[in-house]
């Protein structure tokens, strides 16, 4: 087939001319960038639009999941025996310390009650499982398959049994994405276990390190000790665990001690995390010691 | 003889519908960052070789969905498709004629300007990665597209 022109389509019912359809979706294809971008209203747009995907991921999750069900309905006797066995220990284990926390959370909450102050605890929490979709390999976001249906929203942290998973970043109508804290976006507050010393630890994109970058060299820190949320920003419940520092390196000339920590939760291998509600601790203190540098707990998208 | 118009039409929509499922199929973590757009070469595929049945505004919904399953900023790939597809439509009666690796070349330097479209979004949008590993599907997209081409003759052959 020899053709003259560049436009190949057939000349009776062609349409608009190749470069006007070009023009028209390229503009309008801007316009919806800068409009997601600013306009929080097009989430409404993107919800109907992820309607659509849902199938398609469900689609996609699905026989990793029947492969998952299928090894597990068919282990053998031993190993879950075996795994009976841990648990058991760890059970008992976790009983013993329960003991002790029951006192402990009682007297808390004496001491709260004189303080008028019951917040920060995490009241509700919801199992999620992660999706197996891959969202983007330089990002560290995970799908989850609880959205704005089971009451999900927005900024809500996202915890797993070890410690702090991340917070949902965006909310679809069955579905929604959680950003880890170790995507290179993400921020959160955090205090020293051992010193109470607070600040900052943001996302590597390496899921198995955090830095500290605004430790100065003077602060007292030191590998080993256990970084706990602090609640300020209101997105994450305090006291719980976020990231062991594994690494202190103060030279002698620099402002700020090079600081990384790993993360406790197991960012990597989870797949069921826990979505937490909480009522946030009353933010201005008027006794309050300094809260930690401005820097948002949030990440921007 | 060729398939009749409706069943490429049909074979069109399904591969790159097929492609775009793939684009978010999990992968080992070491394959993940050079996973190849299948979608966009299928794309490519159909505009060279039926490009009365492969428009524009398929390639551009299909980059929107695109950005709908990997909860990218709407309309950045749809953005990256629709460039691609112009250009392909533009230069299609010079690349159908090109030997094998030399039409494998010129899917590379497409492929190249689709992703410096998504690393200028990002960067825009400020989810700037600028690590060299970003760039490797191009080179897997241009390795595979012999094979694509392979396929979809195939493909195209056997059902007509």
């Amino acid at each position: 087939m020899v053709e003259l022109t560049h436009d190949s389509r057939p000349i009776i019912g062609r349409g608009p001319p190749l470069g006007a359809t070009f023009l028209t979706l390229a503009i309008v294809s801007i316009a919806l960038m800068v409009a997601d971008q600013r306009y929080p209203q097009v989430g409404r747009v993107r919800g109907w639009l992820t309607a659509a995907a849902y199938p398609v991921q469900v689609g996609v999750d699905l026989p990793f999941r029947a492969w998952d069900w299928l090894t597990g309905s068919f282990a053998d006797r031993s190993r879950l025996r075996q795994e009976n066995l841990e648990l058991t220990a760890r059970l008992r284990l976790a009983n013993l310390q329960l003991q002790r926390f029951a006192a402990l959370e009682e007297e808390n909450r004496r001491l709260r009650d004189m303080r008028e102050n019951s917040a920060g605890v995490a009241e509700r929490a919801l199992v999620a499982s992660i999706m197996n979709v891959d969202l983007d390999p330089f990002r560290h976001r995970v799908l989850l398959d609880k959205g704005a249906v089971d009451g999900v929203f927005k900024g809500q942290a996202v915890l797993d049994a070890e410690g702090i998973f991340g917070q949902v970043s965006k909310v679809n109508v069955q579905t929604a994405e959680a950003i880890l804290i170790s995507d290179a976006e993400h921020a959160i507050p955090v205090q020293s276990n051992r010193s109470g010393l607070r600040t900052i630890a943001v996302g590597t994109g390496d899921p198995d390190r955090l830095s500290l970058p605004f430790v100065t060299t003077e602060a007292d820190l030191k590998p080993g000790d256990l970084l706990l949320s602090t609640g300020m920003g209101g997105v994450f419940p305090p006291g719980y665990p976020v990231a062991e520092v594994t690494r202190v390196d103060r030279a002698a000339s620099a402002t700020f001690a090079l600081v990384e920590a790993r993360p406790t939760a197991l960012l990597d291998r989870d797949r069921e995390v826990l979505l937490v509600w909480f009522t946030p601790p009353v933010a201005p203190e008027p006794a309050a010691p300094p809260a930690a540098p401005t820097a948002p707990a949030g990440a921007g998208e | 003889m060729r398939p009749s118009e409706f069943t490429r039409r049909i074979l069109y929509w399904l591969s790159v519908a097929a492609g775009l499922v793939l684009a978010i199929v999990p992968l080992p973590d070491w394959l993940d960052p050079a996973r190849p757009d299948l979608a966009l070469l299928a794309v490519i595929y159909w505009i060279l070789t039926s490009p009365r049945i492969a428009g524009l505004g398929y390639a551009w919904l299909s980059g929107l969905f695109l950005d709908v399953l990997r909860g990218m900023v709407l309309g950045q790939h749809a953005l990256g498709f629709l460039v691609v597809a112009f250009l392909t439509h533009r230069l299609q009666l010079r690349m159908r004629m090109f030997p094998i690796l030399h039409q494998a070349a010129s899917v590379l330097l497409l492929l190249v300007l689709y992703h410096f479209i998504i690393f200028w979004t990002d960067g825009l949008t400020g989810h700037g990665y600028t690590g060299w590993d970003r760039w490797l599907p191009v080179l897997s997209g241009a390795l595979l597209w012999p094979l694509i081409v392979a396929a979809g003759d195939t493909l195209t052959r056997r059902s007509r």
